[in-house]
């Protein structure tokens, strides 16, 4: 999306209509995106409960490994709302979230 | 003459002696302000003291809210403003300086409060006597800033505040500027117009934006460096049109009231060769005197006052003095460190440069700290202008005038 001009932002930059994230997308402010490996995630939902967004998914969506281990749920982030903070990187005991930077 | 009188009988309700203050007090109350906040400095504080007796009486249906400081005062004046009142504050000098970073919002958020401030001497040394380096130093906040003259200018000049201030086309602060002293503390005979005729004039705008519980919006949001920019430049947009906005405006008061306003002043200006270019009450009043003296003499001098400061009346300005031999700018206010010390000057040789146009001018600073400004000194201002003229050669630098050097 074109960012509005000058004439075309509200006057004074007023926010003319309450919203919350559900419209305000904050993923725009990423510089780095985490990417969640599936084949070394398990499963512990540490992430999920350290993101301050919140934008780890928790999808009840099976999952197979590599080496057949069978899972019920998937984790994905939700890039529409992730700020690329790493706390999720950070936290994973197994080093399954990898920070890779944001291009385009 | 006898039918003239009858046409100022159906817009004047009566003509009293005031201070320019106190005319700013009797404009609040006509206009019917809805809160007022302001913390007293001198020589402001009669202001406030007049409007506190008003809502006390029960003469102005107004919230007056006693604050703490300058800070809070336009602080309160924001939200109030944002909340759709009508407000109104006034300040000097230090007061107008703690206030200062609360200017950039109130321009940046678009809200159209009035502010009346008698100019004064900045600190340090502490002085509290007239003169405009307050103004001034507010010159770059985005406010307008008219600066009247006589106490009915200031008067006329609030009432017309309101009405610029509120148009859909601007939505700006206004600032009304006068002589610290010289004209807040001094009496002069002021016409008030009849209350409705006032409240006629100046009707609410209920369409501008605020925050409404039924309609709720959000007002002083973060700006990220995407944004910021571009909401910057909408003032300077709405304050580079205003200008045709207030000339509009002052046609119609103009028009209402019998007056005969405009973004400048031209005293004997059409054939003048010598002009001086002054603001505030003082040193017009007295250059008007200095220009008459050297006309006596057979030296065609005029006078041109800068009526509207921001935005500044660029091709009034250059207009005016493009087809005179030599011009000089008054300034009571200093800008230290620039390559001239006079603010207005400053100004003055921007415009010119805008137009593409050259005549030589000359800085001068006198007034500070209201060191009288003569007649005398004036008229011999125009007697050196003359020689400067003659000799072809102009002073490169500001003429600190009255300096015991």
């Amino acid at each position: 999306m074109k960012p509005l001009t000058w004439r075309e932002i509200p006057l004074g930059g007023y926010v003319l209509e309450p919203r919350n994230s559900r419209n305000n997308l904050t993923g725009t402010w990423r510089t780095e995106r985490p990417v969640i490996d599936q084949d070394a995630c398990i499963r512990c939902r540490i992430c999920w409960m350290y993101c301050p967004e919140p934008a780890i998914l928790e999808l009840s969506k099976p999952y197979v490994t590599k080496t057949g281990r069978k899972y019920d749920v998937t984790y994905e982030i939700d890039y529409d709302h992730c700020k690329g903070c790493g706390i999720c990187a950070h936290e994973c005991p197994v080093k399954a979230i990898k920070m890779v930077p944001e291009v385009g | 003459m006898k039918a003239e009188l009858k046409v100022r009988d159906e817009v004047v309700r009566e003509r009293i002696g005031l201070t320019s203050n106190y005319a700013v007090a009797y404009a609040v109350k006509d206009v019917d302000v809805d809160v007022v906040a302001a913390y007293p400095i001198t020589p402001q504080t009669t202001i406030i003291e007049k409007i506190a007796e008003f809502v006390a009486n029960g003469e102005l249906d107004a919230e007056f809210i006693p604050v703490e400081s300058e800070h809070s005062a336009l602080s309160a004046m924001v939200g109030a403003s944002a909340a759709g009142a009508r407000v109104f504050t006034a300040t000097s000098s230090q007061g107008l300086e703690l206030m200062h970073e609360i200017l950039h919002i109130t321009s940046g958020l678009r809200l159209p409060v009035v502010m009346a401030t008698p100019g004064r001497a900045l600190s340090a040394p502490i002085s509290i006597h007239g003169d405009y380096q307050d103004i001034m130093n507010a010159r770059d906040t985005g406010w307008i800033i008219i600066i009247a003259s006589t106490a009915q200018e200031v008067y006329d000049s609030i009432i017309m505040a309101y009405r610029i201030a509120e148009d859909s086309r601007v939505l700006l602060p206004v600032m009304v500027a006068y002589d610290g002293f010289l004209m807040s503390h001094t009496m002069e005979p002021v016409e008030l117009y009849h209350e409705e005729l006032v409240r006629r004039f100046t009707p609410r705008n209920r369409s501008r934006p605020r925050l409404d519980p039924r309609n709720p919006i959000t007002m002083g949001v973060i700006a990220s460096p995407d944004w910021y920019y571009e909401i910057k430049y909408q003032v300077i947009n709405a304050i580079k049109e205003s200008k045709s906005v207030i000339k509009e405006i002052q046609g119609e008061f103009n028009k209402a009231f019998g007056t005969d306003y405009d973004v400048v002043e031209q005293y004997r200006v059409d054939d003048a060769d010598y002009i001086l270019i002054t603001y505030g009450g003082a040193s017009t009043g007295n250059a008007k005197e200095a220009v008459d003296e050297a006309r006596r003499n057979g030296i065609r001098a005029g006078v041109l006052r800068i009526r509207v400061l921001k935005p500044f009346p660029t091709e009034e300005v250059v207009k005016a003095i493009k087809d005179a031999k030599a011009v000089a700018v008054i300034d009571r206010a200093l800008s230290p460190g620039s390559t001239f010390e006079g603010p207005v000057f400053n100004e003055v040789v921007a415009a010119m440069y805008s137009q593409g146009v050259s005549v030589p001018v000359v800085s001068v600073v006198h007034g500070i700290s209201q060191r009288t400004i003569f007649i005398e000194d004036l008229y011999e201002l125009i007697r050196e202008l003359v020689e400067f003229k003659n000799t072809g050669y102009f002073p490169r630098r500001t003429m600190f005038m009255g300096l015991r050097a």
